[in-house]
């Protein structure tokens, strides 16, 4: 076993290629995420999470495409690896849940049979072996009389059940590292939890490690130890969880924990507003010159207008994106 | 599904009566009885009163609603009637008629589903691609030529000039002679086919569940082989079944051109001569056949995706 960390990003930058021009959708992404660890990646809908997750598990297509930078995964370079080298890794050591659990399962196919793939093309079993260690898989989930369930057909089952069946392909193959994009989004707040635990408990029970994507804070400070904040294709900063709750140093953090509504505060303080971030994220092609969140900020100074913040290291390994810092 | 089944077919009676009560209505229209078609070459004028006679024995005479009541009490007990011009029942000529044409309609097809839907698969798989360009070109151009063009061009490259194929007529059964009549019937839906099944296929590229499986790493033509077949074939069968229609009714045109003795040359000689029980009878069975061929699709797609329920 090697000290080394399980997935090493380095100043990854996606490009959107428009006719023949390209703009970085996300540009200077760093991060690591140990063994087992569970790393949250927040920001508003657009500003380039799923984008890097996809990028980590090879699956940009066009117009998007990986632009420069680094993706260490077990100490080795996989941002180049040929299509055949990257499928015997996905789904058998880095695997994905996505934020859709009603589209992401094939209508016509049974459970059952979509679980199975899993083992046939990773583990080489046979199909039969393949459809017994489905039943094994569904029951892991949780999921009631995984026997009869395995022959039902994605429609006939609940979004929170479907999402079962998506994490019980995902860590089908016991993998190092699950990449988890928004997968309670499309679920009642009820089943939300039951599914984050389920993530929690299996990727614990595994060693898997989680980059668990989010826009919701309060999920991501629950689930996740270290923390990164995403701000129009750049991480802006990256904490302990807890300390970017208690003490946000970036101006964009500080307004998305303002903005989070707290429970009781209306019998505390009487009617108030909820707070918001004015403006919205640039699109792509349109990022502002010096700090991208410049035009937003209310700290805002020439400087941050001309130049673009480079990254200062903080207390506890945190660091963040800003001139003005707290 | 047996009354899935049984439900469909109650549900084409219906849809008869309208076609009859419609086909009734064309013909009180349309100037011309059969008394008259029979004197229309220009010729010779035939007496008033013969031509009074041959409506009263025909029942022309009577009103329209008072001849629908009488052919659809006729039809209740599957008596087609009688044909005006060979006085034979109804029923027997288009049964001599159904065959040849039942022949060249899945003909046609099965030469555009061979062809088309593989075309669009590849297309759609390379989309950009020189074989993706070519053949939805082709396919355009395949929509777009006339029928009737296309099949002289037919008989002449391959009758007339190479010699390959008889140019005309059935043949008393001889394969070769579908050949050319089957090409001309079956592009226009090949190039539809194929456009369709590149558009299905293209979207389905796209869908969540495709993503999930290249995440499984999964590849490319296993995605394809199970994942992505499947759901294009629900399409792909559905406008099969549509075709199938429209090649039943355009092998009127085909069948005319290649001289071939089916259902749509019966057809159009029976509304020249206002041969008004054919015309009924021909027009009836070729839209029961689109009704059972389309029911036979829907049974399918109900086979291949548990989704669709027998409603």
């Amino acid at each position: 076993m090697s000290r080394k960390p399980l997935l090493e990003v380095e100043n990854l930058r996606i490009d959107l290629s428009v006719g023949d021009a390209k703009f970085p959708a996300v540009q200077d992404v760093s991060f690591t995420i140990e063994r087992g660890e569970t790393f949250g990646l927040v920001g508003e809908s657009g500003c380039g999470k799923s984008i890097t997750s996809l990028a980590l598990i090879g699956l940009l297509r066009h117009p998007l495409s990986i632009g420069g930078g680094t993706i260490r995964f077990d100490g080795k370079e996989i941002q180049n690896l040929s299509q055949s080298e990257m499928r015997k890794l996905r789904g058998n050591r880095i695997s994905m849940i996505f934020q859709e659990p009603m589209t992401a399962l094939n209508p016509l196919s049974p459970i059952g049979r979509q679980i199975a793939e899993m083992f046939v093309l990773h583990k080489g079993v046979s199909w039969t072996e393949a459809n017994r260690l489905a039943v094994e898989a569904l029951a892991s989930v949780r999921v009631p009389a995984p026997e009869r369930r395995v022959k039902d057909y994605p429609h006939q089952l609940s979004g929170g059940m479907r999402q079962r069946v998506m994490i019980a392909i995902a860590l089908a193959c016991e993998p190092d590292l699950l990449l988890a994009d928004e997968p309670t989004t499309a679920l009642d707040v009820t089943v939300q939890a039951e599914i984050l635990d389920l993530i929690r408990e299996l990727s614990a029970a595994r060693g898997t490690a989680v980059l668990m994507i989010s826009h919701d804070l309060g999920l991501i400070a629950n689930m996740c130890r270290r923390v990164g904040v995403m701000y129009a294709g750049r991480l802006v900063e990256e904490r302990i969880a807890d300390e970017v709750f208690r003490n946000p140093s970036h101006p964009y953090t500080s307004g998305l924990v303002a903005s989070l509504p707290l429970l009781g505060a209306r019998s505390k303080h009487g009617r108030q507003r909820l707070k918001e971030i004015a403006g919205v994220v640039p699109p792509v092609a349109a990022f502002p010159a010096g700090c991208r969140f410049n035009p937003r900020c209310y700290a805002a100074t020439e400087l941050c207008r001309v130049e673009d913040p480079g990254v200062t290291p903080l207390a506890n390994g945190g660091l963040v994106r800003c001139h003005h810092h707290e | 599904m047996l009354s899935f089944i049984v439900r469909r077919l109650l549900q084409t009676l219906p849809i008869i009566l309208a076609v009859a009560a419609l086909i009734f209505v064309m013909f009180s229209v349309i100037p011309g009885t059969f008394a008259s078609s029979m004197s229309d070459d220009g010729r010779s004028v035939l007496d008033a009163e013969v031509m009074a006679r041959m409506n009263k024995e025909f029942g022309l005479d009577d009103p329209v609603y008072v001849r629908f009541g009488k052919y659809i009490a006729q039809l209740a007990t599957f008596d087609l009637g009688t044909s005006f011009r060979t006085r034979q029942p109804v029923a027997s000529v288009i049964a001599d008629r159904l065959w040849p044409t039942a022949q060249l309609s899945f003909a046609a097809m099965l030469f555009a589903i061979v062809v088309g839907v593989p075309l669009g698969f590849i297309a759609a798989l390379r989309p950009g691609s020189w074989i993706d360009t070519i053949s939805m070109v082709s396919a355009v151009s395949g929509l777009s030529l006339p029928k009737f063009w296309l099949g002289l061009m037919l008989m002449y490259l391959f009758a007339l000039v190479l010699g390959w194929l008889p140019s005309f007529g059935y043949g008393g059964g001889d394969p070769r002679y579908i050949i050319l009549p089957a090409i001309a019937l079956g592009v226009a839906p090949l190039a539809l086919l194929a456009r369709t099944t590149r558009a299905a296929v293209l979207e389905i590229m796209n869908a969540d569940f495709v993503r999930t499986a290249r995440s499984k790493g999964m590849s490319e033509s296993k995605v394809v082989r199970w994942h992505l077949t499947r759901n294009a074939l629900v399409i792909i069968l559905t406008t099969i079944g549509l075709q199938f229609g429209t090649v039943i009714g355009q092998a009127v045109v085909v069948e005319k051109l290649f001289s071939w003795p089916g259902l749509g040359s019966l057809l159009v000689d029976s509304v020249t001569l206002r041969d008004i029980p054919v015309v009924q009878g021909s027009i009836l069975v070729i839209v029961l056949l689109f009704l059972i061929i389309n029911m036979l699709v829907d049974v399918l797609c109900a086979i291949i995706d548990p989704r669709i329920k027998y409603t």
